[in-house]
């Protein structure tokens, strides 16, 4: 008999990521947010802190990559559409700086203490998401 | 030194918990979007595991001047919601339909990612290098002081 359990595997995924973001937080008093942490590196903003943000990157990089090594390899059955991959890619930079967060500082930070800015970069963010799905894999069939 | 070892740690435990909840796979979350195909509701349940240990740790943060290691905690912001965070969210919220990850799977799935991968994450540095000109200029469309 097989269930799809992928719901337990989301659910003790996102319990990880939530403690990470405390541990951050209450330990090192910054906010866990991916965009932020890498952005400010790239435009010089986090100039101040950057060992900080490598030692984070670092760890984000390295260890999903070893673990999931040990568990046998992963996928992430990202589209072979290079000029998909690439405006993603663009979207996805331009979008989190200009608006300073991403999924995990507005979405995950922002949403749990209830901050009016991460709960409207949520909703717009995965209206816009799913908006452009509906587009670009129903009616162009793009992705 | 402290600080490093713990930001290695966070930054551990964060991608794990990515790899671990599916988001490093593209089908999963351009499941979560596909609301007109075959949706996935999997990334409700990952933003509500990590929601619940997070509102805990702003109710412990309220309590305390500063983290662990000295650091200020972090300030609610005064930003209002603004231009930029309404334009800036749809455009992300546009490429994460498209490829299927958000800033922290690209980094976590840059091991076993492949060349895809690596191509995704250069193209979003780029555009993290285009953000501060296109907030400038968005600034001069609505007349916003800058931040």
């Amino acid at each position: 008999m097989e269930f799809d359990i992928a719901w337990l595997w989301g659910l003790l995924g996102g319990l990880l990521i939530g403690g990470a973001a405390a541990g951050y937080l209450l330990v090192n008093g910054r906010i866990m947010g991916a965009s932020g942490i890498v952005g400010g590196l790239v435009d010089g903003s986090g100039r101040d802190t950057w060992a900080e943000r490598a030692a984070f990157l670092a760890g984000l990089v390295a260890f999903p990559a070893l673990v999931a090594w040990l568990a046998g390899g992963a996928e992430t059955h990202l589209t072979g559409n290079w000029a998909v991959v690439i405006a993603g890619g663009l979207l996805v930079g331009l979008g989190t700086r200009m608006a300073n967060g991403c999924t995990s500082g507005h979405g995950v930070c922002g949403i749990s203490r209830l901050s009016l800015r991460g709960i409207v970069a949520t909703v717009f963010y995965i209206l816009a998401g799913g908006l452009v799905m509906a587009v670009a894999r129903h009616l162009l069939g793009w992705v | 030194m402290a600080r490093l070892v713990s930001a290695l740690l966070c930054g551990a435990v964060f991608g794990t918990g990515l790899w671990l909840s599916g988001m490093t796979d593209t089908t999963r979350v351009q499941g979560w979007l596909d609301v007109f195909g075959d949706w996935d509701p999997t990334l409700a349940f990952v933003m509500g595991g990590a929601i619940l240990p997070m509102i805990a740790a702003w109710l412990v943060a309220a309590r305390r001047r500063t983290a662990l290691l000295g650091t200020p905690m972090p300030a609610r912001g005064e930003t209002p919601v603004d231009a930029k965070l309404v334009v800036g969210s749809t455009l992300f919220g546009a490429g994460w339909a498209l490829a299927g990850l958000c800033p922290g799977p690209a980094l976590a799935s840059l091991g076993y990612g492949g060349t895809g991968g690596v191509v995704f994450l250069l193209a979003m540095l780029g555009g993290m290098v285009a953000a501060p000109a296109a907030k400038a200029r968005l600034d001069r469309i609505t007349n916003a002081p800058r931040t």
